[in-house]
């Protein structure tokens, strides 16, 4: 319990996927205008991350890993798919990314209308197949640490993106240089943000 | 059409595909695509330039194989098309690495994979191979790819130089003596967040040298 609780926190704040992995940085560029739209676009990651990491986690271990499908039998004991992931994992999120979408619009129609244009752009965002490879590369153990994983990450990504909206709204009354102004200072205020979040990196959990 | 296929194979035209990217439409500064790999991979110049040689390789195949698809892919599935697409080139490239050069594989780790979801790749596909005959396709792929790897190694170059005092590993620094002045490599041009601050100097560099590009408020 107390490790997954650590893993929790890690992924929010010291393995942030937007300050430590750039990852997802398209839209958090893109969509970081105002607050309200990023949190929308922050809680569709979440709720994405959510539902993929612990599928492919599954694929992960019972069809793409070495010796994964031995329960097949016994042929198929050293059989190694995991050239595949890359494969998989994209056509799992997409496929996914299309259900939930069709799901929230039967069952929850306002929620769908808040979040319905960020969903399909969801399946090209970087930060869930980010997500769903360092899933595999740092090999987490059980289902709930990759659930755990997903979550925090999405979470520390949403964090991410609503303080910069925020920072960007009052930075619309400010003076900036021109040849500055827009994309050029939105980089500079994500590198003082990013050094800021270092910060969190010298804890030990 | 008949006047196309009369074209040379290097029109002005053409060779405006491959400059434009390079210089005034720049996938990176201007365009805003493929940022999330970008930055990653910039702190030496070694792997930088891998990145940047397997994106332009990406780009490249797959806007021909999608541009001489493009009548026989359904308008619904086209997403999905270009996925498989990419996947399968991504996995080419990240097979070739790991076979030939598993030192810059390890560094570039999960990096490789997520040229698939770069936007470079689907930005230029949507934006370009679905409209557009494979050659002038192939061309506008190398274009952005060198556009790309432009931004790239300026940016490794200066993080590699300041932070490690070397270019490509070669202790460039020590050897010129800047040391014995009292010099020292500044640790934080290592670290991710100074990789955001140089692109967007460049960024500010490159707009105040075009003012077309500078956004309205």
């Amino acid at each position: 319990m107390e490790n997954l609780l650590n893993l929790f926190i890690k992924s929010i704040f010291v393995d942030n996927m937007i300050f430590a992995f750039f990852l997802g940085m398209c839209s958090f560029l893109a969509v970081s205008k105002t607050v309200k739209t990023s949190v929308g676009l922050g809680v569709a990651v979440v709720f994405v991350l959510l539902i993929t990491i612990p599928v492919n986690f599954l694929v992960e271990h019972y069809v793409l890993k070495k010796g994964a499908l031995a329960w097949l039998g016994e042929g198929f004991a050293d059989v190694d798919l995991s050239f595949l992931s890359f494969m998989v994992f994209i056509a799992v999120i997409a496929a996914i990314v299309q259900l939930v979408e069709m799901v929230i619009e039967k069952y929850s129609p306002s929620l769908y209308n808040s979040l319905g244009i960020f969903l399909p752009l969801i399946a090209v965002n970087c930060a869930i197949l980010g997500a769903a490879l360092f899933m595999q590369e740092r090999e987490y153990q059980t289902l709930a640490e990759a659930t755990v994983f997903g979550v925090g990450s999405g979470i520390g990504w949403m964090f991410a993106i609503v303080c910069l909206a925020a920072i960007r709204e009052k930075l619309k009354y400010s003076n900036i240089p021109p040849a500055l102004r827009g994309l050029g200072i939105t980089f500079i205020l994500t590198g003082l943000m990013a050094i800021a979040f270092m910060g969190f990196m010298g804890i030990k959990l | 059409m008949s006047t196309q296929e009369k074209e040379p194979m290097f029109s002005a035209k053409n060779l405006k595909l491959l400059t434009g990217p390079v210089g005034m439409n720049n996938p990176i500064t201007v365009q805003v695509l493929g940022i999330c790999s970008a930055l990653a991979v910039t702190v030496k110049m070694k792997p930088a330039i891998v990145m940047a040689l397997s994106v332009t390789i990406v780009v490249a195949v797959s806007n021909v194989v999608i541009s001489a698809l493009r009548q026989y892919i359904p308008d619904r599935i086209r997403i999905i098309v270009q996925l498989v697409v990419i996947a399968t080139m991504v996995i080419l490239v990240d097979q070739f690495l790991k076979a030939y050069a598993f030192d810059v594989s390890r560094q570039l780790s999960v990096f490789v994979g997520l040229i698939i979801t770069n936007c470079i790749l689907m930005g230029r596909l949507e934006a370009f191979a679905m409209a557009n005959k494979p050659w002038p396709s192939f061309i506008d792929g190398l274009g952005n790819g060198a556009g790309y790897g432009l931004i790239l190694v300026i940016v490794a170059f200066l993080r590699e130089l300041l932070g490690s005092g070397s270019v490509f590993g070669y202790p460039l620094m020590q050897k010129l003596g800047i040391y014995t002045t009292g010099y020292e490599n500044n640790g934080m041009m290592i670290l991710p967040p100074m990789a955001l601050i140089i692109v967007g100097c460049i960024i500010w560099y490159q707009r105040s040298k075009n003012p077309s590009l500078i956004e309205n408020k």
